[in-house]
């Protein structure tokens, strides 16, 4: 409807994306007829995140013909505020945007470096930073996942982890069950993209690469690929994430920082 | 055992605040108290779970702090309110101690420390299906298994029912005696003290109010 009805591509961007947010809006209003008050948060992070992508559009134009070096300085700064945000999520931790930050550019920055490397992305501007954005921004989701579970599930056991800590285990011991289980539950959503692809959803890089003319058997698997690299780059960062932070919820003589009401 | 000046506090809140006493070998003490006087609080700077912000402990005359944590915490095993049993098998759980030397504890072991607490015959039976007394004895099976020489037990018998509770008295008792173990046992239940215990520290408000023989302590 709106395509018949707005010819300029801006204009019709613009009113796709307020019928977009006004979906997003009727949630908001449906979860706080039942008490569940949403609206602050998702307002904001619906204005950042406009605000953001077109702010990113428009220096991916501007980037078109710099040099091949500001990729990874852009990559490099999307890194750093991707281990804010995660951190976020890990409220109380110690160090958690150091930890965030190491993790996530260990996790992501290495499986871009590698495949970069192997040809799997291309190095050019327009390739490297869109793809390798997607990978840097699923590794911020699941370190957040990963902190955040492994706070809970801490802060819930710290009897069982200092009964254990008290009959002379090593504090990475006293925590290994949670360690583990925030692992795999930060996973989850990476290891559902892979099992759902193409039953449950088409991504959108398969998409425009299909209306940019590409094959679609070549589409397919390059979709495959990024899904494989998103759980590559995710579970290293998880893995990092959850081991930095072990050594950071102790002190030297193995006792638990991280307590209820602290 | 000797605490020496011994205090924490946490974000400017006072809960341990200069404390001082000695326990000797094959001794029971309890620390007395209301709600909140820092008993707990004090137990757990005796095992080194929390760090003293002042004064130390001397265990068998070295300062704790030269001592490494986790064979400290062999050495001063310690019992808490709640079992807090690992997921598994009473086996399972009376073997974690000796696990982290990398020692195996043998079968006859488990059997004999099962049979100390009353519970032979339970070794393969699942944690989950314990009642709240067997649970607590298994926990007190699972310190003992570690061969500790003093033992810190914090309410053990506070979230039991009556008859638990007397038959984990009973027990204490026993090992405490057979064993010739030091023992340390925070109750706020003074008849339990009076059952348990040859001397008593009395606090109130992280400090010591009164220490010496129970009754003399806990009725002044």
């Amino acid at each position: 409807m709106l395509r018949e009805l707005i010819s300029g591509q801006l204009q019709l961007g613009l009113a796709q994306a307020g019928a977009a947010a006004m979906a997003a809006l009727l949630v908001v209003l449906l979860a706080r007829k039942r008490g569940i008050h949403l609206e602050g948060e998702a307002v904001i992070a619906m204005v950042r995140g406009i605000v953001q992508i077109v702010a990113v559009g428009s220096i991916l134009l501007l980037l078109l013909r710099a040099p091949r070096w500001t990729g990874v300085f852009l990559l490099a700064s999307m890194i750093v505020a991707a281990g804010a945000t995660s951190a976020r999520r890990a409220k109380g931790m110690p160090d958690a945007f150091r930890v965030s930050t190491w993790s996530i550019a260990c996790g992501a920055g290495s499986v871009i470096a590698v495949m970069a490397w192997l040809g799997v992305i291309d190095t050019g501007i327009t390739s490297l930073v869109p793809v390798g954005s997607m990978l840097i921004a699923n590794a911020m989701n699941t370190n957040g996942l990963a902190l955040n579970r492994l706070r809970s599930e801490v802060l819930s056991h710290t009897g069982e982890i200092e009964t254990a800590l008290a009959l002379g285990a090593e504090a990475k011991t006293s925590v290994a069950p949670y360690v583990q289980g925030a692992f795999e539950a930060s996973l989850i959503p990476a290891i559902d993209s892979l099992r759902s692809l193409g039953i449950v959803w088409i991504p959108g890089l398969m998409a425009g690469m299909l209306l940019s003319g590409a094959r679609p058997v070549y589409a397919a698997i390059y979709q495959f690929v990024v899904l494989a690299m998103i759980f590559a780059a995710s579970g290293l960062t998880s893995l990092v994430s959850t081991m930095l932070i072990r050594a950071r919820i102790f002190t030297s003589a193995q006792q638990l920082i991280l307590q209820p009401g602290r | 055992m000797r605490a020496e000046r011994l205090g924490r506090a946490v974000e400017n809140k006072i809960l341990v605040d200069d404390v001082s006493f000695e326990v000797v070998t094959g001794e029971v003490l309890a620390l007395a108290g209301p709600s909140g006087a820092g008993k707990s609080s004090l137990l757990r700077l005796l095992n080194r779970l929390d760090e003293p912000t002042t004064g130390t402990v001397y265990f068998e005359g070295v300062d704790y702090r030269q001592i490494p944590p986790r064979e400290l915490r062999r050495k001063l095993g310690m019992v808490s309110q709640r079992p807090f049993l690992f997921p598994g098998t009473v086996d399972e759980n009376l073997r974690f101690g000796p696990r982290q030397r990398g020692e195996l504890l043998p079968s006859a072991s488990v059997e004999e420390l099962l049979a100390r607490v009353g519970l032979q015959g339970y070794a393969a039976r699942p944690v989950a299906n314990l009642s709240g007394g067997e649970a607590q004895r298994v926990s007190f099976a699972r310190t003992l298994a570690n061969s500790p020489l003093v033992l810190l037990l914090d309410e053990p018998t506070s979230s039991l029912d009556d008859a638990s509770k007397r038959e984990v008295e009973f027990l204490i008792h026993k090992i405490v005696r057979e064993q010739k173990l030091t023992c340390v046992v925070v109750t706020h239940d003074t008849a339990q003290a009076e059952r348990l215990a040859q001397r008593a520290v009395l606090l109130a408000a992280g400090k010591i109010v009164r220490v010496g023989p129970v009754r003399e302590v806990l009725h002044a």
